[in-house]
């Protein structure tokens, strides 16, 4: 098979090339150029570029760069700073490996004659008994990365391949020793790869892009002004940092966000309790699973998937959970599972 | 599989004569031009020489040659070295290299748009030249489309409305197709780099004419004349002087041979792929440049599909992680980022065979059909 590999110039993709090249395939890796600048931190810096290309060359491979900067701003750093600006928590990785990974960089594959695009993601497929393809956690349980996977459907998830799934991190690390790769040992990759510098860099980065505001903290029963934000577009609905504390020293909870009327309401951690979550812009790994199935559902990339049952109708599809669980913030991605197996995943719509 | 390089204006291969050249230096006459012995004069006496076939193909006298490490390094001295000097404001067109460009934009200097050719638009030019301006930088000719400037029409306006302004002009893309000896010799400054006729890497030369005053963006030794310092690369400085000495008594001779394969490389791609575009007025280009659009198609993709088939070229600029940007002179010339990304640049050289050019007429066609599905 010839397999288009993409390299960000870390451990996990550096290992998933070497075992494709050990599989006998034909393989040609690829790093994406996706940002430049000065927060120019991430996946895609000259650092990167430059660990890439010599895995690439001691395994014996071709490396090319993909300049895919203009897709990569318009479809993920442009969405990620309008979901601030309107209050919500976006998912970029998601948004890239929607737009990028498995969208441009798939049809470039596709036009240049490959028969697949591999990643460094711990995740599986497996056919199943009726040929359907099933999406399925990595072995390793804490880097396992299905969860911004669960944008894929069968026709992309049929021209993927994660070698490294079957692996733990530790075994990626041992291999990547045995070959004497020089990516052996970096640092996995943190955060939102095209902001540099934490909770600050994140701040000054959407400074220079759109408008920050300040905003009044309000006591949900109440109604009380109880404290201040230097930028309401910053809150997260479920943040408990920065907000102060309740009655009686009580942890404070922000559990809306409001941009229009730069509020942020606050209450304790029951407050924060939701019966259920409304989905958008649900996709499915396979078929679409009725209302009152059954599911697990995970709404961060390494938070734990609670039981919930999926509700509505399509163009209204939402969770009711078994147990109430803290609310889901606007705009971030909820993946549903079966077991070990992705079904699917929407985008959680913030309601007032 | 052989291979059609067809990316000379990236860099050319080395003439033998420049390899031979150089050889000695690198071994048994080793030594350092500056130094007072028998060793030190044996190099001295070569760099003496190189000096003199430079600044002769330059148009310029023995002591009008700053030898530099490369074309980047000389474009700098001119900008930096006079701006230094004379302050004032620094004008260059939009469609200058890098090497300018950026140099400019350091020292605060205004870009002047280009027309739709490349080249600078000359009442843009004539309301930039102001009366504080002090250094002008317009390039020869176009490092991706080619095209030539009429550098005496630029020169010519400067000396009318800004006449303490001093004139720049990169030509490190120009010596190999044009007689700059002739063609530049209206400006005070020409820069030009080894590696694009035959030369090897890292060397370059800046002509300075006597009235220029420039001051030093490098400090040390004062090697050359205070201009600049640094052990002189003796090797490179008569690798250098052996290629400008080739590529001036064969350059009539190259320009016919190779203008010829570029038009047969050119007419045949236009004829035979749908709706290709040539960039720039064929007439005014240098004779290795084949400069094409492919609407549709994305230039990242088809320079790999036809490096598969063994066809080099190029598109753009490379950023330091090895991506492809969009071509800021395309941009420059009004085209949009979509069409400039649709690019692609064919450049030929001093050994380019029509065996290459044949190479080329059967793969691209090929690889644009495939692209277009």
């Amino acid at each position: 098979m010839r397999v288009l590999v993409a390299m960000s110039g870390g451990v996990d993709s550096s290992v998933a090339a070497a075992l494709l090249v050990g599989a006998g395939h034909e393989v040609v890796g690829a790093t994406m150029k996706l940002w430049g600048g000065p927060s120019d931190s991430g996946c895609c810096s000259v650092a990167d570029v430059e660990d890439a290309r010599r895995v690439a060359a001691q395994i014996g491979i071709d490396h090319h760069v993909f300049n895919f900067s203009a897709d990569f701003s318009r479809s993920v750093v442009e969405p990620y700073v309008d979901a601030h600006a309107r209050g919500l928590t976006p998912n970029p990785c998601i948004e890239c490996n929607r737009h990028l990974k498995f969208d441009r960089l798939l049809r470039r594959a596709t036009q240049l004659g490959f028969d697949a695009v591999a990643t460094g993601h711990h995740a599986r497929v497996e056919a199943g008994p009726d040929g359907r393809l099933r999406l399925l956690r990595g072995r390793d349980r804490v880097k396992d990365q299905s969860y911004v996977l669960s944008v894929l459907d069968q026709e992309r998830l049929g021209r993927c391949l994660f070698p490294v799934g079957e692996l733990t991190k530790a075994q990626v690390r041992e291999k990547a020793a045995a070959l004497g790769l020089r990516t052996a040992a970096k640092p996995d990759s943190q955060e939102v790869c095209f902001v540099a510098g934490g909770a600050r860099g994140r701040r000054r980065f959407l400074e220079e892009r759109t408008a920050l505001h300040p905003g009044h903290l309000v006591e949900a029963g109440t109604g009380e002004r109880v404290g201040s934000v230097p930028a309401v577009e910053m809150v997260t609905v479920g943040q408990r940092r920065g907000l102060g504390a309740g009655p009686g020293g009580a942890r404070r909870y922000a559990l809306e966000v409001d941009v229009a009327s730069r509020t942020v309401v606050v209450g304790g951690e029951q407050d924060l309790l939701a019966q259920g979550v409304e989905l958008t812009g649900l996709t499915w790994v396979g078929d679409p699973v009725p209302a009152g199935t059954a599911v697990q559902a995970q709404a961060s990339a390494h938070g734990e998937a609670r039981p919930a049952v999926v509700c509505g109708h399509p163009g209204r599809w939402g969770l009711r959970w078994v147990i109430p669980q803290r609310r889901v913030a606007g705009g971030q991605t909820v993946a549903l599972y079966s077991g070990d197996a992705v079904l699917g995943s929407g985008v959680a719509v913030w309601r007032r | 599989m052989t291979t059609a390089y067809l990316d000379h204006a990236a860099t050319t291969p080395m003439r033998p004569e420049a390899v031979a050249a150089m050889l000695p230096f690198l071994t048994e006459r080793f030594g350092n031009p500056s130094g007072s012995h028998s060793v030190a004069r044996s190099a001295r006496a070569a760099l003496d020489e190189a000096r003199e076939v430079v600044a002769a193909a330059l148009g310029a006298k023995p002591g009008q040659g700053v030898l530099t490490g490369g074309g980047t390094e000389a474009d700098n001295l001119a900008i930096c070295g006079v701006h230094a000097a004379l302050g004032g404001k620094v004008v260059c067109s939009a469609a200058e290299h890098h090497a300018v460009l950026h140099a400019t934009r350091a020292v605060g200097g205004e870009v002047v748009p280009v027309d739709s050719t490349g080249v600078v638009d000359m009442d843009a030019l004539a309301a930039a030249l102001t009366p504080d301006t002090r250094l002008v930088s317009v390039m020869l000719a176009n490092n991706e489309t080619g095209v030539v400037t009429p550098l005496q029409e630029v020169v010519a306006a400067v000396r009318e409305r800004s006449p303490e302004a001093l004139v720049h002009t990169d030509a490190v893309q120009a010596f190999p197709w044009l007689d700059v000896a002739t063609e530049a010799a209206g400006a005070d400054l020409v820069a030009v780099s080894a590696h694009k006729f035959g030369g090897p890497k890292g060397v370059g030369a800046l002509v300075v004419r006597d009235r220029v005053a420039l001051r030093p963006i490098l400090h040390g030794g004062g090697q050359e004349r205070d201009r600049r310092s640094g052990t002189h690369n003796v090797a490179g400085i008569v690798a250098m002087a052996a290629a400008a000495r080739v590529t001036v008594e064969g350059r009539a001779e190259t320009v016919a041979r190779v203008g010829g394969l570029r038009d047969r490389l050119a007419d045949g791609l236009l004829a035979s792929v749908e709706g290709a575009l040539e960039t720039g007025p064929r007439e005014r280009k240098i004779a290795g440049n084949c400069h094409l659009r492919f609407p549709g198609v994305e230039a990242e993709a088809l320079l790999l599909l036809v490096d598969q088939a063994g066809v080099c070229a190029s598109a753009g600029s490379a950023c330091a992680s090895g991506a492809m940007e969009p071509s800021h002179v395309l941009l420059a010339m009004g085209l949009s980022r979509e069409e400039a990304s649709s690019g692609v640049r064919l450049s030929l050289g001093w050994p380019s065979t029509s065996a290459e050019v044949d190479q080329a007429l059967t793969v691209l066609p090929k690889a644009v059909a495939h692209l277009r599905g």
